[in-house]
């Protein structure tokens, strides 16, 4: 009863990272097809209005919606198939789609290759388990911003909002600039989570305060939301007695980071990592052999221009996988990338293959803040490579390219954020 | 004036609707009053969803009757109405010498009792039949009776195939009046006055406020608050329902899978005046946390979905139900039903219907076209990949994805809007197909639901809400866009 589609690379997802990744495998000369869940490409992008957009890739400033069209106008000049309104239901270890829509019925794609791209979604609430009622009003940023954004619909009008990520900031702004009043941002870290162009712009030019080390610990209210207390916490995230503030509002926004969606990997058998992405190989190659994760659905990102340049390197990776081109002889074990002093995570979390020496691009966070630290790059405990960095930040993704030597290279590469004590005495 | 009622039912909770699908089998003209939008908001809603083997309450109490009662009782409803519900059987989870007794002592009842148990001591079954159980363990008590439940789907099917049978149901309608008349009651419930010639209260923790409308409140009733965290779907396994050793109060803090295939701890048990305060806190998620890592040390708390808490409706009387025709003749209450009032609800409903034949003159004829069955919704998860292929292309809704987390399709929310007890509400459609059920709380769906009611109901999108009035969802357009339902064809 189901439909049968062949093609050499699937891409579950067309948001940025799925556009990407299709036009850069198409250009190649793969067939491919695009399953996407939405009525139109584009993903999360199509409701951020904001700009911001495209300056490291472009190296100009778009919306989120034009930055998109860019890549789907670069679309329509290929022979990609796109199935809109489509969602996965089932993916396989052999690579074999399942997807249901409503005017073809039941999709199998069936591909050499797959690319993941489903992007993430928002921590919610229950996640980190805020405490009080569960009245109407209580929101994640992202959500109020697709109802604003994209349908049309105000979702409060005095509003306090949790989580200085960037999608909350944003938010800040856009409710003031719709009319609403937004009392507050509050932040349980000791510093704004969000890029600092966003606390500048949205919070800082709008006098919208933000107070950092404190939480909501309580909602009130029955049928809407009534007031919350937030309340200062210790080091240890702990609420301090005594600190609780009051604010009357009807609406409170939770934007408390990301997490990547890998319900469908899971079917696959793709074994995540830390990140809550799939861990994978210098190539972006998941646990699965031929099956591939680029964007946020690989690790959070910050920008959407290094979704953009990872999801290119996904097709290519692809598409040398659906033309079995040779990678080398396949290290008998992997050698592992392990996150030491103050990393948080590490993508590549594995290196598969290093006959000669060859150049690989790292991702990673720190855990926290610092400045004019010395990243270093350790195996058979030695420093193979290092590079400096005058301020790090959670927020901020560091990227690097480097060089793996096979003679210097043992069962692990661990990486190493430290503090370059010459300068920070110098500036002492 | 209309006819009056044979009886009314005050309260829509898993009582009121038990109570309503048994009457419906005789020739009496009912009907059922809730003070929300819905069935099963209240008590209903916030509990452990456990339908127990019957051996823990106290002997003598009613409890301890209707639970043994009840409890074989939902295998039979089951194939009547269908609602999800597995006997998963449960464990008593004890760790020292002192634990032993007491497991000793439930055994002992369980076999008073004729119901199935075992005590295990066999460490390397009870690891198998339970891996993630603690280390420490000494000995469980296996009671594979003990069930889980869907409530929501119990307490809708009842509610459902009462109504087939003739029962009528009046929703959003709190009961503020009620007027004892020689041949009967005058009953003041939200915009309507009904006439009732016996009254059936079993509104939960407002039962002893009801009672007192007509002077038959010789009992207080204390809402008990449990709190909840539910963890997501495969966070981590549990296969049956564990207990900890019970204290004086309650079952305690327990661990358990639901049968949707997440997984809970709680509840804890805090006496509070307050009927409708159902907020979580955090030194009650704290002590629900410490209980249920006690018999599971590795739950995954980043995997939380949502926290939630309910109200138990516990009585003065020892805190045992309190079933019985008042002292004011044709008012009978149904009242203290906390836990366990699930597992007792069919057991009280017989009970409550003999209370009716003996205590008031109405005469039970039985209706010669009672239809005990009930066809529940068709969903996507009961179909294989042909019927949802054939079942797309008579209808292209059933391919379209709403709720990614839950796997619900447009399909099933254009229909469980249009079924009889008709979702108005995002709860509604959350209670019967799981949308912002899920890991994401209803990121992703909650505009698509808006527009889908808007278009369904013809209502503003401004005008639908969570749940009751005042909780819409929200509050304006923005800037210059005209307010109107929302009529167009892809969500």
């Amino acid at each position: 009863m189901s439909e049968i589609i062949d093609t050499d690379i699937a891409i579950i997802g067309g948001g940025p990272a799925g556009l990407a990744a299709a036009l850069n495998a198409s250009k190649r000369g793969a067939r491919v097809a695009i399953i996407e869940r939405d009525f139109e490409l584009g993903g999360i992008l199509q409701q951020c209005i904001h700009n911001g957009f495209g300056l490291t890739y472009f190296k100009e400033e778009l919306t989120g919606p034009e930055y998109a069209q860019r890549f789907m106008d670069l679309l329509k000049e290929t022979n990609v198939q796109i199935f809109l309104d489509s969602m996965v239901i089932d993916l396989s270890a052999d690579k074999i789609i399942t997807a249901m829509n409503p005017e073809r019925g039941i999709l199998k794609i069936h591909a050499k290759a797959v690319i993941l791209a489903m992007g993430c979604r928002e921590r919610t609430r229950g996640a980190i388990n805020v405490p009080g009622m569960r009245p109407a009003g209580i929101y994640t940023a992202g959500t109020a911003q697709r109802l604003i954004n994209m349908e049309g619909y105000m979702p409060g009008k005095r509003v306090v909002i949790l989580g200085s990520g960037d999608i909350g900031l944003i938010m800040a702004r856009r409710l003031v600039l719709e009319g609403a009043k937004v009392l507050v941002v509050a932040e349980v870290l000791p510093y704004c989570s969000g890029l600092v162009r966003n606390f500048v712009q949205c919070l800082q030019d709008y006098d919208i305060p933000l107070y950092l080390s404190h939480t909501i610990t309580d909602i009130k209210g029955k049928e809407r939301v009534k007031s919350v207390i937030i309340s200062k916490v210790d080091e240890n995230w702990m609420p301090i007695k005594g600190t609780e503030k009051v604010y009357e509002c009807d609406t409170v926004l939770f934007s408390v980071g990301l997490i990547p969606e890998n319900e469908i990997s899971l079917k696959a058998g793709i074994k995540l990592d830390i990140t809550n992405g799939p861990t994978v190989n210098e190539y972006l190659e998941t646990t699965v052999p031929g099956i591939f994760a680029c964007g946020n659905v690989l690790q959070v990102h910050d920008l959407v221009d290094w979704v953009t340049l990872e999801a290119e390197r996904a097709g290519e990776n692809a598409y040398a996988y659906s033309t079995n081109t040779s990678r080398g002889g396949k290290l008998l074990e992997p050698i592992l990338t392990v996150p030491g002093e103050n990393v948080g995570y590490i993508v590549p979390q594995r290196i598969d293959y290093l006959q000669d020496s060859k150049i690989v691009q790292f991702s990673f966070r720190p855990k926290s803040p610092d400045k004019n630290c010395i990243i270093e790059f350790v195996s058979n405990e030695k420093v193979f490579d290092k590079r400096k960095a005058k301020h790090i930040i959670p927020s901020e993704m560091l990227i690097y390219k480097i060089k793996l030597n096979p003679e210097e290279i043992g069962e692990k590469i661990t990486i190493n954020i430290k503090k370059n004590l010459k300068k920070s005495k110098e500036e002492a | 004036m209309m006819k009056p009622y044979d009886i009314a039912i005050i309260g829509g909770g898993v009582i009121g609707c038990s109570i309503a699908r048994w009457v419906s089998k005789y020739r009496l003209k009912t009907i059922l009053i809730e003070k929300h939008a819905d069935v099963a908001t209240e008590t209903t809603k916030g509990n452990s969803a456990i339908i127990h083997a019957g051996y823990a309450s106290s002997e003598g109490s009613l409890q301890s009757e209707m639970n043994v009662k009840g409890n074989p009782m939902f295998d039979q409803l089951q194939k009547e109405i269908n609602f999800d519900f597995k006997r998963v059987g449960s464990f008593v989870v004890a760790f020292n010498d002192e634990d032993m007794k007491d497991l000793q002592k439930e055994q002992n009842q369980a076999d008073k009792r004729n119901i199935p148990s075992e005590i295990i001591t066999d460490i390397k079954r009870i690891k198998i039949m339970e891996p993630n159980i603690a280390d420490n363990v000494k000995a469980v008590l296996y009671a594979p009776s003990a069930g889980i439940i869907w409530p929501f789907g119990l307490t809708i099917g009842l509610a459902e195939n009462a109504y087939d049978n003739g029962v009528d149901l009046l929703f959003s309608s709190p009961v503020t009046e009620i007027q004892q008349k020689s041949n009967g009651f005058i009953i003041q419930a939200g915009q309507k006055q009904l006439n009732a010639k016996v009254i059936i209260n079993a509104a939960g923790v407002y039962a002893d406020e009801i009672a007192r409308m007509v002077g038959a409140d010789n009992f207080t009733i204390t809402p008990r608050k449990g709190e909840y965290i539910l963890m997501d779907r495969n966070a981590i396994p549990v296969n049956h329902i564990l207990f900890p050793i019970p204290t004086p109060v309650s079952k305690g803090i327990l661990v358990c899978p639901t049968i949707e295939g997440h997984t809970f701890i709680g509840p804890n048990s805090n006496a509070q005046n307050d009927k409708e305060d159902v907020s979580t806190t955090s030194a009650g998620l704290n002590e629900i946390i410490r209980g249920g890592r006690k018999l599971l040390p590795s739950i995954p708390l980043r995997k939380a979905i949502a926290n939630f808490a309910g109200l138990r409706a516990v009585s003065d009387r020892d805190g045992d139900f309190i079933i019985e025709a008042s002292e004011v003749e044709n008012f009978i209450n149904v009242a203290g039903i906390c836990s366990p009032g699930l597992s007792s609800c069919l057991a009280i409903a017989d009970l409550v219907t003999d209370i009716v034949k003996n205590h008031t003159t109405l005469s039970f004829g039985e209706k010669d076209s009672w239809n005990p069955i009930r066809f529940p919704q068709q969903r996507l998860k009961d179909m294989n990949e042909d019927t949802l292929a054939q079942a797309i292309k008579n209808r292209p809704e059933w391919g379209r994805v709403i709720c990614r987390c839950e796997t619900v399709t447009e399909a099933e929310i254009i229909d469980a809007i249009h079924r009889p007890i008709g979702a108005t509400t995002l709860d509604m459609i959350k209670v019967r197909l799981r949308p912002r059920m899920g890991r994401c709380n209803g990121g992703f769906c909650t505009p698509k639901l808006l527009k889908i009611l808007s278009r369904e109901l013809d209502k503003l999108v401004t005008e639908i809400p969570k749940n009751d009035e005042g909780s819409e969802m929200v509050t304006d357009r923005t800037k210059f866009i005209e307010n109107k339902p929302w009529k167009g064809e892809t969500p």
